[in-house]
């Protein structure tokens, strides 16, 4: 096994993006569309091979990579685990519908809005392999470069402001976690993480050094307060970038604090789960109600993305097996259900330009198979049970059940105004009466469109009632997350005593 | 003896050719095409003198050096002068400047810059200075009927004749306090008590400062920016930049060894300084020369951050930083070549609008050059600033660190706004597709050093530490 199968699934993409960039504009970019969905499915299948080659029954990292990079002191280190490997198929999934979504709809610069989205793919498996945290940085600030160009030039109107938004806001996140990263380095030696995790960082640094890379993760998570760049970001950003930015780009640092805030600084995670709590709680009650009075569809499933963010970050902190799990679970239906959600808002802006709730009324009378789907994907959004939105959410509150019974209580409520928002969403725009006579005239989905939604709504209820195959690809490296973590503190509290 | 004139052999022969490019002007009408040639054959020339010996060796009493770290600055000077004027060929034609003093003035600074980076002691030092300082001079005036550009000339030579003054009572206060004028000696001498001393260095500081144009002796930058042509501001954006940084990191770690704290105190000052004010008074600018003056105030600041850490893996920090902002300044000229529309050029930060509609190609150029200014990864400007916070924090300046991140940030924002106006505008002005092999494949090269960086970053890193300690 010394074929590089995650460097090849990393770069694949960008060699295929090169291709696009060196291939003549055609007409209608024929070449280009199918140079990129090739590259993107020959990257699912390679990832897809990976997950069936994974042996799920080992605790550490598997199918390592490792080259002398900076210096010789830096490495280029790659690996994967349970957890990541679920993030890698969750990209390499979502990449190609991505771009059959978009031919359509994309009718300026096609060739380089697929080449945007194919280096953004390269830049998004690599956070999820990469095993040395200058390499993570890497991976995780150039993915800000594409991302900034799909909302600013394929944006809507008020694009530049969410753009800059969005730039701005994460770089200044992430500025403190570089800080923190060669804090380490220099403390330790090493950014390699596997040997971090041995050595232990002393406890007087850890609360920094968490906190430094809490606001580069709070940002991209998002977290309350810090979350106002998303409904910008998603409302301004063409369908497949808020696709992308919900399913994929979120998720970066719900992965980030499972793979470096819990394992580096366990005592400092510890300390700071009060405050991890509050925001939480802040952004499930206070997020759902928010998206209750949106009037911009695309802004209400933003709000519900912070909403259900907050259970992530809810379930990681509560350091039970239900909960990380939870979370996981949440984090890879949040990207299929989201990623659905904004197609279909797409498919219904494309036919009337427009994603205000009070355009729309009746759907179901001229778009039944859309509205079918669609019906499907809110209830899964609210959690509904047989969806895999209904198992994350719940395992959540599991585990959190266990810890903090009050904030288990106030996060249940979160799940009513879920139900309240989504069913609301669902009532106005299809079913009650058409309002907008325009809507007689639209077209129900075409054969894309319905294969795109179909292939998203097939794992979404396939896992809501059989998640046994996530379950089993995390559950090893969860017990071992956890144990490690468990030994960490009982090691620190009997050294204190 | 004759040893010692082949230690010297590059600045020889870069003297002996300038007196025959001269001759060869005077003589020949029509000369300007002939003379810029042979300009770029003796640079490559020297190049390749400079190659062949990387020994270190003392001369002439002492007073000039020749080092592994002289060559490498005089190299790295060498190779972007060689790029600026390669590139700079069709905008200097077609604002008639084609006189054939031009590159030899450029050659006279560029021999000022050798000796400053390989002297040993003050009075050369002063020499070398002043021989640059002077060429620059005219070079910014160069476009004599234009009023912007000899009103640069008086503002940069008033202006620098005020700070040489101020070295120069540097280092006559530096001399009466050491009794010596070499740098070593100087060294031996110099201690925390010496406050005459440490007064001495505080004005040579400013006079180095000056030429670098770092904050608070930065004012003249965005005028002679502005003002000079194109082709100059180019020139100054880099070469004096290099020469600059390179004497003040030999002043800094030979002469002024002793007294590290003292001087690291106020090169944080003005480090910082510089990255903010590097920042935020770019962000208001519409005439892209004076934005990349402020850029490149900015820039200072990092690489001066690097200086202020006082340790060896800093100073050759600071030293790839320079390099590597070199090339993102060769390339981002170079595009600025390209902004030419019906034989005029612009300057003006709003016609580049949209201008990826319908020159993909130079947008893209744009596109990498200003992120990797702006210092995101995998360019190669990430790299730099990495290299650099490495250093800041290894001597644990974690206030310094933080504050040169945060303004990366803000600076981010006017590259950025840059990259909207290209992108994300409508379409105003179409500039003129130009064909001009020398600019394109400046900036093709800029372009693929900075995204091929990422593969291989320890190559430039792994040089620029042999050349530490000298």
């Amino acid at each position: 096994m010394n074929f590089p199968i995650l460097s090849t699934i990393i770069f694949l993409p960008l060699i295929g993006s090169v291709f696009i960039f060196l291939s003549k504009s055609q007409k209608n970019n024929q070449s280009a569309v199918y140079v990129s969905l090739f590259t993107s499915l020959a990257n699912l299948f390679l990832a897809l091979f990976l997950w069936y080659s994974f042996d799920k029954n080992l605790t550490g990292f598997q199918f390592i990579e490792e080259s002398i990079w900076i210096s010789g002191f830096i490495k280029f280190k790659l690996g994967i685990d349970g957890i990541s490997i679920l993030f890698i198929i969750l990209t390499a999934f979502i990449i190609p519908i991505c771009i059959l979504s978009c031919v359509n709809s994309i009718k300026e610069r096609l060739k380089e809005f697929l080449i945007a989205i194919l280096v953004l793919e390269t830049f998004m498996i690599g956070v999820f392999c990469s095993l040395d945290l200058v390499v993570f940085y890497l991976f995780f600030e150039a993915g800000l470069i594409p991302m900034f160009l799909i909302i600013g030039v394929w944006g809507g109107p008020k694009r530049v402001y969410s753009a800059f938004k969005f730039f701005l806001f994460t770089l200044l996140g992430s500025v403190l976690m570089l800080v923190a990263i060669i804090v380490i380095f220099w403390m330790t030696g090493t950014t390699d993480i596997t040997q971090i995790y041995e050595i232990k960082i002393p406890e007087e640094y850890q609360y920094l050094l968490w906190l430094a890379f809490f606001s580069s993760f709070a940002v991209k998570m998002p977290m309350w307060p810090v979350h106002t760049w998303l409904p910008d970001a998603h409302v301004e950003a063409p369908t497949a970038g808020s696709v992308i930015l919900a399913a994929i780009l979120l998720k970066m640092a719900g992965y980030g604090f499972l793979r470096f805030s819990i394992p580096m600084f366990p005592i400092a995670s510890e300390y700071f789960v009060p405050l991890i709590y509050t925001l939480s709680i802040i952004a499930i009650i206070y997020t759902s109600l928010v998206a209750l009075m949106q009037e911009d569809m695309k802004k209400l499933i933003a709000y519900s993305s912070v909403a259900h963010m907050g259970y992530v970050t809810l379930g990681i902190f509560t350091f039970t097996k239900q909960g990380l799990e939870g979370s996981i679970y949440q984090m890879i239906s949040h990207g299929l259900i989201s990623a659905a959600l904004f197609l279909c808002v797409g498919i219904l802006y494309d036919r009337m330009h427009s994603r205000l709730i009070s355009s729309y009324g009746g759907v179901v009378q001229y778009l039944p198979k859309f509205s079918l789907i669609f019906i499907i994907f809110i209830l899964a959004g609210l959690g509904l049970p047989g969806t895999s939105g209904f198992l994350g959410e719940f395992l959540v509150l599991v585990g959190t059940f266990q810890k903090n019974q009050l904030v288990a209580v106030i996060a249940s409520i979160g799940v009513i105004l879920g139900a309240a928002y989504m069913l609301w969403l669902a009532k106005r725009v299809v079913f009650g009466e058409i309002k907008n006579q325009e809507i007689k005239s639209l077209k129900d989905m075409n054969f894309t469109e319905a294969a795109i939604l179909t292939v998203l709504a097939l794992p979404t209820i396939f896992f809501g009632f059989y998640p046994q195959p996530l379950m089993d690809t995390m559950n090893v490296s969860v017990n071992h997350l956890l144990s490690n973590y468990q030994l960490d503190l009982i090691n620190h509290f009997s050294n204190q005593k | 003896m004759i040893n010692d004139l082949y230690i010297l052999l590059p600045e020889i022969f870069l003297s002996l050719s300038i007196f025959s490019l001269l001759m060869i002007g005077v003589f020949v009408k029509e000369s300007y095409d002939l003379v810029t040639k042979l300009s770029l054959l003796v640079m490559a020339i020297t190049i390749y003198i400079l190659l062949k010996d990387n020994s270190s060796s003392k001369i002439f009493l002492d007073s000039f050096i020749r080092d592994p770290f002289s060559n490498f600055v005089k190299i790295l000077i060498l190779v972007s002068s060689i790029f600026v004027l390669n590139s700079s060929q069709l905008f200097i034609k077609d604002n008639k400047l084609d006189k054939f003093e031009y590159p030899i003035i450029i050659l006279l600074s560029i021999l000022g810059m050798f000796f400053m980076v390989s002297s040993n002691d003050l009075i050369l030092f002063y020499l070398g200075l002043e021989l640059q300082s002077l060429s620059l001079y005219i070079l910014s005036a160069i476009d004599r009927d234009n009023l912007r550009s000899t009103e640069a000339g008086i503002k940069y030579f008033v202006l620098s004749a005020l700070s040489s003054g101020l070295l120069l009572y540097g280092c006559s206060l530096l001399y009466g306090f050491t009794g010596s004028t070499n740098f070593n000696i100087i060294a031996n001498q110099l201690n925390k008590e010496n406050i005459g001393a440490v007064f001495a260095m505080v004005f040579i500081l400013v006079g180095l400062s000056f030429k670098i144009s770092a904050v608070p002796f930065h004012m003249w930058t965005p005028d002679v920016y502005q003002g000079a042509p194109t082709s100059v501001t180019s020139f100054f954006a880099v070469a004096p930049k290099v020469a600059g940084l390179a004497v003040l990191i030999r002043f800094m770690s030979v002469p002024f060894e002793n007294i590290l704290q003292e001087w690291q105190t106020i090169i944080i000052f003005i480090s910082i300084a510089s990255m903010i004010l590097g920042a935020v008074a770019a962000i208001g600018q519409n005439n892209i020369k004076r934005l990349m003056a402020y850029s490149s105030i900015g820039h200072i600041g990092y690489a001066l951050a690097g200086v202020a850490t006082g340790s060896i893996s800093g100073f050759s920090n600071s030293i790839v930083y320079i390099t590597i902002y070199v090339v993102m300044n060769i390339g981002a000229f170079g595009c600025i070549f390209m902004m030419k529309k019906e034989g005029k050029y612009s300057e003006e930060i709003k016609d580049l609008s949209g201008i990826s509609k319908n020159q993909p190609i130079l947008a893209l150029a744009l596109l990498i050059i200003l992120f990797s200014l702006a210092g995101i990864p995998p360019l190669a400007g990430f790299f730099a600033k990495f290299y650099i916070f490495m250093s800041v924090i290894e001597s644990e300046m974690y206030t310094l660190a933080v504050i040169g991140l945060l303004t990366t940030v803000i600076s981010a924002f006017y590259y950025l706004r840059i990259i909207k106006i290209i992108y994300f505008d409508e379409i105003k002005i179409e500039f003129d597709k130009i064909k001009n092999l020398n600019i394109t494949a400046t900036v093709f090269l800029s372009c693929v050093i900075l995204t091929t960086f990422f593969l291989y970053p320890s190559l430039l890193s792994g040089i620029v530490i042999k050349i530490f300690p000298f």
